[in-house]
C-alpha cells in the first residue's frame, strides 16, 4: 500500500511542521503562567456581617462619590466631572456585592491600593494617592457589615454586559457593542442614536475629555475590548483578569476582584460583543463536515467505478 | 475560406466550425493521455485549483465590504464582515485558512516535483512557471496580510519594506518610495489593496494558463519515471485494452482521482475552517495597528518563516544575500541538477540523501524562524541556514556524479 | 448493473450531491449580498414638530431619500379639495403635508414657493399644489406620501401606522393619479 506510507510520509512532516510553529513555538514565547482559580487565597476570610448597620455605614460612607441604583441613590456628579475628579467615574455599587469575590471587597474597602494591586503606582514618592480613601482605620465588623449590605442589595438576575459594565467598563470602550457600530458602549456610557450630527459630536467631546482624564490617571488609555476575545485566548484572560500583573508586571490596570462566576460572565460578554458567531459556527460547522463525509463517499465509489476497468 | 455546413446553430458540429471544439475536447481532455503509474500528490495541482478558486469566491464577498482606509479596514473586517454581513464570519474564515492551506499544499507539490524529477528533461518551463506561482502566490498573500490593519500587518509591512533598503546601501528613499509615505499608512494599505485584489490575480491568472500550457506536451510525469510512447499506449486504450495501457484519459479518468482526493482535502479544510483557525488567523493581528507599540514577537506566516529565518542568523549585508539567494535558487533547480536521469529520488543514491536534508532542513528553519531568537535556537539556526546554502552548493556536484541509469 | 452503467450512475449521483453543495453556497453568497442589520436598523426617522411654522417647508432625510414637512395655514386647510385634504398628517390638530420630495417625473427635487403655497420643479416645469398633488406636466403622479406613525407631536417616517393604513386603502397615497380638483 505503497499511497498509504505516501500519505503517512506527508502527514508527519506536516504535523511535526505545525507542532514546532504553533503549540511549541507560542510556549517558547509566552511562559506559562498559573491561574488561582479566583480563589484569592492572599486575601483574608470575611465574617457574616450585620446588614442594617452595614446599610447605615455604606449611606454615611460611600454614596458620596458612588451612585447605588437599587437603593435608589443617584450618581453624584456626571461622569465626566468624576472622571476629572478622581481620573476614573467611581462606579455604581448594585451589583458588587454579587460579582466581586467578598474577600476582595473588604481588603479593597480597607485598602483599595493594596488590594487591587496598584500600590505601586501610589508610592509617596509619586505624590499620587488613590482616589478612594482606605477604611481600615474602621473595625472589622464595620467593614463585614458593609460587604453584607452590599451582597444584600445586589439583584439576582445579572446579565453579563451589566457585569461587565460594573466591573470593566468605566475604563474599557467596547465599540462593537450596540446595536451598529455607532451606538457603541463608551467609558461614559451607550451612546445613543444622535438624530443631528452637533449632538453627536457634543457627545465625542464629552467622551474624549473623559478619556483624558483617564488617560492622566492611568498612564494610557485602556484599550478598547471588542474584539480582546479573538486577542487573547482563554487562559491568559483568566489570568490576567485574576491578577494583571502576572501577565504584565508593572501595568496600572487593578485587580478587579471578580468572583468565578462574575468572570465567567465577563467572558461572556466579551464572546457575545467579539464572536457572536461562535455557537452558528460550531454547529453549521457539523452539518458542514457530515455533507463533506457524504461527498467524499460518493467520490471514491464513483472513482472506484471509473477505475475498475483501468486497473 | 473556412467550410460551413447547415449544422444547426449552437450544435457540436456547428460549435466545432467556428471554435474548433471538438480538437479542443480531444487535445485538453479525452486523447489528454496522463500515466496510469501516479499517486495521489498528482492530485495536488488540482487541490491547488480548487483552493485558489475558494479565495476568488470568499474574496469576492469580502471585497464588497472591506474598506481599504487605515480608519476603516480593521472594523470593516472584525465588525461589518464578522458579525454584521451574511454568513460574513464564514467567507473570512474560509479566505484566510484557504491563504494559509494552500501554501502547505504548494509545498507538497513542490516537494513532489523536486522527489520524482518533474523539473528535468523537457519539464524545465513547468517547473520554472510553478515557481513563479510560488512567488506571486507568496506576493499575494502578503498584500493581503496588510489588510486587516491589524499590529501583525503593520509591524509585518514596517519589516519586510525595511528590507529594501538593503541593508549596508541604505536606500531609505526606496523604502518611502514603496510605502507612499515615511511608514506604512494609508498609501501604504490603498496601493497593496490594489496589488491584492487586481494586480496579483491577473498575473497568477496568467501564469497559471502558462503552467498548464507548459505541461500539455511534455506530458505529466509518472511514479517510476518511465518514459511512455503516449502514441503506442493511445493505441492499446482506443482499442479497448484500457487494463494493460500505461496510460488513462483526462477525462474522466484522471479527473475521478482527482476528485476523490480533492474530497478527502476539503474535509480535512472545512474541519479546519470552522474548528481549528488560529494558526492562520493569528491573535496578535486581532489587535488594531498601533505605528507606537511594538508587539512583544513578530513573526511573518508560517509559510515564510524559512526563508525569514535564513535572512535572521546573519549581520545585516550578509543576511539580506543569503536571502535574496534563498528567494532564486529554486528556480535554478533544473540546471543545477546536472544528472541525466528524470527518476525518483530513491533510485538517485546521494540526490535521496539531498532531498530528505533539504526537506528536513526547511522545516527546522521554519521553527527556528517562529521561536524567540536566543540562545540554542540562534545556533540551531545558524546551522540550518548554512547547511540550506550548502546543500544548494552540494547539488551539482551530488548529481553529477550519478551515471545514467 | 453493467460496469458502463454503474459508473454513469454513480457519476451522475455524485454530480447531484456536488450539486448540493453548489445550491448551499449560492444561498450564503445570497445571504452575503443582503442590506445589513445597520441598514435596516436606519430605517426610521423621527421628526419633532412642536417648533414647524406654518407655510415653512422643512426637509428631512429619511432612508437617504428628502421627505417635505410642510404645516398648513388654517387658509390652506379651508380652501383645500377633498383629495388634498384626505392627504394631510394630522398632528395634535395641525394639518401637515408629509411626502417623499422627489419629482414623480424624473426625481429632481422640487421647490416649494410659500407666496403661491406649491411646488415647482426646475428640471422639466411641473408643478405640485399644497399637497403634493401633480397640477402641470410633466408630472405623472402625486410625491408620494412615505409610510408614517404619528406619536405625540412626532411623525416617525418608516413606520406604517393606521392612518398610513387608511389612507392606503383609500388610494390617496399617490401610486394612482389624483384629481386635485375633486
Amino acid at each position: 500500500m505503497r499511497e498509504l506510507k505516501i500519505l503517512a510520509i506527508v502527514i508527519f512532516f506536516t504535523l511535526v511542521t505545525y507542532w514546532g510553529v504553533e503549540p511549541y513555538a507560542h510556549s517558547q514565547m509566552h511562559k506559562h503562567v498559573e491561574s488561582d482559580n479566583f480563589e484569592y487565597k492572599d486575601l483574608k476570610e470575611v465574617e457574616k456581617g450585620d446588614v442594617a448597620k452595614g446599610k447605615d455605614l455604606v449611606m454615611s460612607n460611600c454614596t458620596a462619590c458612588h451612585a447605588i441604583k437599587v437603593a435608589n441613590m443617584p450618581a453624584p456628579m456626571d461622569p465626566v466631572t468624576s472622571g476629572s475628579s478622581y481620573g476614573v467615574n467611581p462606579p455604581d455599587l448594585s451589583n458588587m456585592g454579587a460579582i466581586l469575590d467578598p474577600k476582595y471587597l473588604a481588603a479593597f474597602i480597607a485598602d483599595p491600593a493594596t488590594a487591587s494591586n496598584v500600590a505601586h503606582k501610589f508610592t509617596p514618592e509619586s505624590g499620587r494617592s488613590h482616589p478612594m480613601p482606605g477604611y481600615n482605620w474602621m473595625p472589622k465588623e464595620d467593614i463585614a457589615a458593609m460587604v453584607a449590605y452590599l451582597q444584600s442589595i445586589a439583584p439576582k438576575e445579572i446579565t453579563p454586559k451589566e457585569v461587565y459594565v460594573s466591573a470593566c467598563g468605566r475604563c474599557h470602550a467596547a465599540r462593537y457593542d450596540g446595536k451598529v457600530l455607532g451606538q457603541k458602549w463608551t467609558q461614559i456610557g451607550q451612546k445613543p442614536r444622535f438624530k443631528y450630527e452637533k449632538d453627536s459630536l457634543a457627545f465625542d467631546i464629552k467622551l474624549l475629555e473623559y478619556e483624558d482624564s483617564l488617560k492622566k490617571y492611568m498612564g494610557k488609555l485602556p484599550p478598547d475590548l471588542s474584539i480582546i476575545i479573538r486577542a487573547r485566548d482563554e487562559h491568559f484572560l483568566k489570568t490576567f483578569i485574576e491578577n494583571p500583573q502576572t501577565q504584565l508586571p508593572g501595568t496600572a490596570m487593578p485587580r478587579v476582584g471578580l468572583s468565578e462566576e462574575g468572570f465567567e460572565k465577563v467572558m461572556q460578554h466579551l464572546e457575545d460583543i467579539g464572536d457572536p458567531s461562535k455557537p452558528t459556527r460550531d454547529s453549521l460547522g457539523v452539518y458542514f463536515l457530515i455533507y463533506m463525509v457524504i461527498f467524499t463517499i460518493f467520490a471514491v465509489l464513483w472513482k472506484k467505478s471509473v477505475w475498475r476497468k483501468l486497473h | 475560406m473556412a467550410h460551413f455546413s447547415d449544422a444547426k446553430p449552437f450544435s457540436e458540429q456547428w460549435l466545432d466550425e467556428r471554435l474548433a471544439v471538438k480538437t479542443l475536447k480531444r487535445v485538453l481532455s479525452q486523447e489528454y493521455w496522463i500515466p496510469k503509474n501516479i499517486n495521489f500528490l498528482w492530485a495536488m495541482g488540482m487541490i491547488l485549483a480548487v483552493t485558489f478558486g475558494l479565495l476568488l469566491i470568499s474574496g469576492i464577498f469580502l471585497l464588497m465590504y472591506y474598506k481599504p482606509d487605515v480608519n476603516l479596514a480593521f472594523d470593516s473586517v472584525n465588525y461589518t464582515i464578522m458579525q454584521e454581513v451574511g454568513y460574513g464570519w464564514l467567507f473570512r474564515h474560509i479566505h484566510g485558512v484557504a491563504a494559509s492551506v494552500v501554501f502547505l499544499i504548494i509545498y507538497i507539490h513542490m516537494f513532489t516535483g523536486i522527489y520524482y524529477g518533474s523539473y528535468k528533461k523537457g519539464r524545465e518551463m513547468i517547473w520554472i512557471s510553478g515557481m513563479l506561482l510560488f512567488v506571486t502566490f507568496s506576493a499575494e498573500a502578503f498584500s493581503g496580510y496588510m489588510l486587516p490593519w491589524g499590529q501583525m500587518s503593520y509591524w509585518a509591512g514596517m519589516v519586510i519594506t525595511n528590507l529594501f533598503s538593503l541593508g549596508g546601501l541604505e536606500l531609505n528613499g526606496l523604502v518611502e518610495w514603496i510605502r507612499g509615505d515615511y511608514v506604512p499608512g494609508d498609501a501604504f494599505l490603498s496601493r497593496f489593496f490594489m496589488l491584492h485584489v487586481l494586480l496579483m490575480p491577473l498575473i497568477i491568472i496568467g501564469v497559471i494558463v502558462l503552467h498548464f500550457g507548459t505541461l500539455r506536451i511534455p506530458h505529466v510525469n509518472n511514479q517510476e519515471g518511465e518514459e511512455i510512447d503516449f502514441d503506442v499506449e493511445a493505441e492499446k486504450y482506443l482499442s479497448g485494452d484500457t487494463k494493460n495501457a500505461k496510460i488513462i484519459r483526462f477525462q474522466w479518468d484522471f479527473l475521478a482521482k482527482d476528485f476523490m482526493v480533492m474530497a478527502f482535502f476539503l474535509t480535512f479544510f472545512f474541519y479546519l475552517v470552522f474548528y481549528h483557525f488560529d494558526f492562520a488567523m493569528d491573535p496578535v493581528n486581532f489587535d488594531p495597528a498601533d505605528g507606537l507599540k511594538t508587539p512583544p514577537h513578530i513573526y511573518p506566516e508560517w509559510y515564510f518563516l524559512w526563508s525569514y529565518e535564513i535572512l535572521r542568523p546573519f549581520s545585516k549585508n550578509i543576511g539580506l544575500m543569503a536571502f535574496g539567494f534563498a528567494q532564486v535558487i529554486f528556480m535554478l533547480l533544473p540546471f543545477l541538477d546536472r544528472s541525466p536521469n528524470a527518476k525518483p529520488a530513491h533510485t538517485r543514491g546521494l540526490f535521496k540523501v539531498w532531498f530528505w536534508a533539504l526537506l528536513v532542513d526547511m522545516i527546522v528553519l521554519s521553527i527556528m524562524g517562529k521561536v524567540p531568537p536566543e540562545g540554542v535556537f540562534n545556533t540551531i539556526g545558524l546551522v540550518a541556514a548554512l547547511t540550506f546554502i550548502g546543500l544548494w552548493i552540494a547539488l551539482p556536484f551530488i548529481t553529477m556524479a550519478e551515471k545514467k541509469a | 448493473m453493467s460496469n458502463t452503467n454503474r459508473r454513469d450512475f454513480l457519476g451522475m449521483s455524485f454530480a447531484a450531491v456536488a450539486a448540493v453543495g453548489g445550491v448551499t453556497a449560492l444561498v450564503g453568497m445570497k445571504r452575503a449580498w443582503d442590506p445589513l442589520p445597520s441598514v435596516k436598523a436606519a430605517g426610521t426617522t423621527v421628526v419633532d414638530t412642536s417648533t414647524a411654522e406654518a407655510n415653512v417647508m422643512y426637509t428631512e432625510k429619511w432612508r437617504g431619500k428628502p421627505v417635505f414637512i410642510l404645516k398648513k395655514t388654517k387658509e390652506m386647510v379651508a380652501k383645500a379639495s377633498n383629495n388634498e385634504k384626505a392627504r394631510d398628517v394630522i398632528v395634535n390638530g395641525e394639518h401637515f403635508l408629509v411626502c417623499i420630495g422627489l419629482c414623480t417625473h424624473l426625481g429632481c427635487i422640487p421647490a416649494y414657493r410659500p407666496e403661491s403655497e406649491n411646488f415647482l420643479c426646475a428640471c422639466h416645469g411641473a408643478e405640485y399644489d399644497q399637497s403634493a398633488i401633480n397640477t402641470k406636466a410633466p408630472a405623472p403622479l402625486p410625491m408620494p406620501i412615505p409610510p408614517f406613525t404619528v406619536d405625540g407631536n412626532k411623525i416617525i417616517l418608516g413606520k406604517a401606522g393606521d392612518t398610513y393604513n387608511k389612507m392606503k386603502e383609500a388610494g390617496v397615497l399617490g401610486s394612482t393619479p389624483l384629481d386635485p380638483k375633486a
